[in-house]
């Protein structure tokens, strides 16, 4: 049964990356990954893995393809079609592919509880995780305390990918020969903020959105959650707000100025638990010298820490949409002032 | 049985070489960024596999279940999938500036930056315009 959800939920994988492979239209495209993203979510938990596919599920669906939409308004819509052949590119992918498959039938057998992955240092994380720490979700102790450095690493990587976004697209549009569209698509976007029906659903859902945003936060040593999917999640209640009610009220709700202080404020926190723990006499990002029982102290730790991954994520969701959003406006501007 | 316990590998393999052959073979860079999107999925997936245990659960301690999967792929990817949409999004942002810059994603109009004078498209070029009303 566990062979049958698999192998359906992998064929359908390969379709649909296939289907991406051969679409031209690049919104087709941009959907299609949404289909792909959501099918991965679903054999993640097929495979155990519930944190993964929540990720999975909020990013892949979610926030990937709001960032594929918003810069396909801002480019071709359409792909051009291929030019000569592509025999070279087949030939070479060909051939990786069956050097891979031939390596493979050298992986022990998918599943089997002897293997190597599995004997290693997974059995004390599954025995130790509620003794040292109490708490429950496994997936959140190891996350957030036992590879907490790391964990301090991606957040630091995600601020970084912010910074490079605002970075590069910050820099005022100049026009050149006539690449952008035209004012078609404005009528589009105002069509969906005068959908009545979009707005009444929206205000439902979206308070929704936020509060399962933060239960996912806050109760995620408890199942399934933590820092980085709450700010995924919390972040596209926002982008719907502003994909609905306008950019322009979205960022009333939460300035652009606030995003990059949240988003800055998210990895200090964590950095300075870390800090709190030499403070107090232990190593960095120790948390049993925070408070006298150490299920208390490694529990607040993990909940400050997962609270400024969270804090850091959804600042940095909101602040790629910022970006993708305002641009097209931005080049709108300057396309208005040179026609005049 | 030998071909049960390889089949996620294989399928692995598949959509790895469907992302490369997008990455390699299409000239669109918002498709090429796709196709790293699905090569990088596809990592995500064999890293999975690998912790799972036939029989297993997902690992949550609760009570009446033995058998937990392997957490520590869990975590290494679920930050890896949030790692993996903020580099799309820079990807996207260099392709919004190249785009700007040169009025086309396409990589082998980018060739001769000399054509690319402002007001003089070459001729038969139409990747530049119409995309609005298509």
């Amino acid at each position: 049964m566990e062979y049958l959800v698999d192998i359906a939920l992998l064929l359908l994988l390969v379709t649909v990356a296939m289907a991406i492979l051969r679409v031209r239209d690049l919104y087709a495209g941009a959907m299609l990954f949404a289909i792909y993203s959501l099918l991965s979510a679903g054999l993640f938990a097929a495979l155990d893995a519930g944190d993964v596919a929540l990720t999975e599920a909020a990013v892949g669906a979610g926030i990937a393809t709001l960032l594929f939409l918003a810069v396909l308004t801002l480019a071709n819509r359409r792909e051009r079609p291929a030019r000569g052949n592509n025999r070279l590119a087949l030939g070479v992918v060909v051939a990786t592919g069956a050097c891979l498959i031939y390596a493979a039938g050298d992986l022990p057998d998918f599943g089997a509880p002897d293997n190597p992955v599995q004997v290693h240092v997974a059995p004390y994380y599954i025995e130790n995780a509620y003794t040292d720490m109490g708490v429950p979700n496994m997936v959140a102790a190891v996350l957030a305390s036992y590879r907490s450095i790391d964990t301090l690493g991606e957040a630091f990587v995600i601020l970084t990918a912010g910074l490079a976004v605002v970075a590069l697209l910050s820099v005022p549009p100049r026009r050149r020969r006539r690449a952008f569209s035209g004012p078609c698509r404005r009528t589009g976007e105002r069509r969906m903020r005068e959908n009545g029906i979009l707005r009444v659903i929206a205000r439902f859902v979206i308070p929704m959105i936020m509060l399962f945003g933060l239960y996912i936060q806050f109760h995620g040593e408890y199942s399934p959650g933590g820092g980085f999917q709450a700010g995924v999640v919390f972040a596209a209640g926002w982008i719907l707000f502003a994909l609905v009610y306008g950019l322009d009220a979205a960022l009333k709700v939460i300035p652009e100025r606030v995003q990059y202080v949240l988003a800055c404020l998210g990895v200090l926190l964590y950095c300075f638990i870390g800090l709190l723990g030499v403070l107090l006499g232990g190593r960095f990002l120790d948390f049993y010298p925070l408070l006298e029982s150490p299920h208390a102290a490694q529990q607040t730790g993990i909940v400050l820490v997962e609270f400024g991954v969270g804090v850091t994520v959804a600042a940095c969701a909101m602040l790629f949409f910022t970006f993708f959003a305002r641009r097209k406006r931005e080049i709108e501007a300057v396309e208005a002032r040179e026609d005049d | 049985m030998d071909w049960l316990g390889h089949i996620n590998y294989w399928a692995v393999v598949i959509l790895m070489m469907i992302g490369f052959y997008t990455v390699i073979a299409r000239g669109n860079m918002v498709k090429k960024i796709m196709g790293l999107n699905l090569f990088q999925t596809s990592v995500f997936i064999m890293f999975i596999s690998a912790g799972k245990i036939i029989g297993g659960s997902t690992p949550v301690l609760r009570e009446g279940i033995t058998v937990y999967s392997n957490p520590l792929p869990h975590v290494l990817i679920l930050t890896a999938i949030v790692v993996g949409v903020a580099t799309t999004a820079v990807g996207l942002a260099l392709a919004v500036r190249i785009r700007e810059a040169y009025g086309t994603i396409e990589d082998d109009e980018l060739l001769d930056p000399m054509d690319q004078t402002p007001d003089h498209s070459r001729p038969g070029d139409h990747a530049g315009k119409g995309d609005g009303s298509a």
